[in-house]
């Protein structure tokens, strides 16, 4: 089993949560994780992994924090 | 009759010359307020108004300021209190583009949407505001939408852009032509609880690394919307952003973008 800690911002966080930790028996992508949180590919604006900006079709490792970002685009 | 310089001499006070004075010499020697102010700073002294910037601006950044060209794209919840507080700051140029007119959704969060200004231009409703709080400021309404096509001619001579825009695709826009002119964009955006913020220098890729992945035009606030205090706060981050890259001063949000979350009262700043 592997580990990732989860962290969702903004309006991603509405009926959701802040941080948790998802456990996954093989290595995920971003997409499959957003999938699994009923998160739509067009809410994926910034999806970075330990502080670095990756694709959606990033695979996800043993230990590392997927920070989500939804697009923000009023003025 | 004495010189203006013998004129202004003779009234100050404090080192400061008063509005009042400040009119009377434009009137007395025929020339704008704008002309007079340039010259009361270039002889190393404040027009009164600016007083209370004390140690934080000094004389000479106040005259590097009043030299200064800033064009606001958009005169909306973001434009209208950006214009507001550099011509408060003491920016002797703003051009405003903006070709919508203020109606009653407005009356939430733009600062100069009120019951007597629905249906007018936001140019120039921004236009006489301007003028009420510093006529010395030279202000270019533009009632545009920006485009490809008058880009270039809106942009020329800034020496910063600011993105006051609600679109996604018209931001790449803006931001690919900043860079091409290599002008510095410090862009903010906003929704709901939530904004951001990122200064975008030439040669830099900021907002496209920041809406790329974006399929359509609208961000999450096509659902829920902005109150008035989201525009009012990245709004004025914006501004510290725009002074501090006209004076050379301070660190800038540069390769780095500010997310606001007014909710959880949280600040995140991610690397780009």
């Amino acid at each position: 089993m592997m580990k990732v800690t989860v962290k969702l911002f903004a309006t991603l966080r509405h009926n959701r949560f802040k941080v948790a930790e998802h456990e996954y028996s093989a290595a995920p992508t971003i997409l499959a994780v957003a999938e699994e949180l009923a998160i739509p590919r067009e809410e994926l604006a910034l999806t970075m992994v330990n502080g670095i900006l990756v694709s959606v079709e990033h695979v996800l490792q043993d230990g590392d924090t997927l920070s989500i970002f939804p697009p923000v685009g009023g003025g | 009759m004495a010189s203006l310089s013998e004129f202004l001499l003779s009234r100050l006070e404090d080192e400061m010359i008063s509005w009042q004075v400040q009119q009377e010499a434009a009137n007395r020697f025929k020339l704008t307020t704008s002309q007079i102010e340039e010259e009361i700073l270039n002889a190393g002294f404040l027009p009164a108004r600016y007083q209370r910037n004390c140690k934080t601006i000094s004389v000479a950044e106040q005259q590097l300021l009043f030299r200064s060209r800033v064009t606001v794209i958009g005169c909306g919840g973001l434009g209208g209190y950006v214009l507001e507080e550099l011509a408060r700051l003491g920016v002797g140029q703003l051009v405003a583009v903006d070709h919508d007119v203020f109606e009653e959704h407005n009356l939430n969060r733009q600062l100069l949407a009120t019951i007597s200004t629905l249906g007018r231009f936001k140019a120039d409703v921004v236009a006489e505001r301007i003028a009420s709080i510093n006529p010395a400021v030279e202000f270019v309404p533009i009632k545009e939408a920006f485009a490809r096509e008058n880009s270039e001619r809106l942009l020329a001579g800034s020496q910063v852009v600011v993105d006051g825009l609600d679109t996604i695709g018209t931001r790449l826009l803006l931001s690919s032509v900043c860079r091409e002119l290599a002008i510095p964009l410090v862009h903010g955006a906003i929704c709901g609880w939530f904004g951001q913020v990122a200064t975008q220098f030439p040669g830099e890729d900021t907002l496209e690394k920041l809406y790329l992945r974006c399929t359509e035009d609208r961000g999450m606030e096509k659902i829920y919307g902005n109150p008035s205090f989201t525009p009012a706060t990245v709004a004025s981050l914006q501004t510290a952003e725009v002074c501090k890259i006209l004076l050379g001063r301070g660190s800038l949000l540069r390769k780095r973008v500010l997310c606001l979350n007014l909710l959880a009262m949280e600040l995140d700043e991610l690397q780009l």
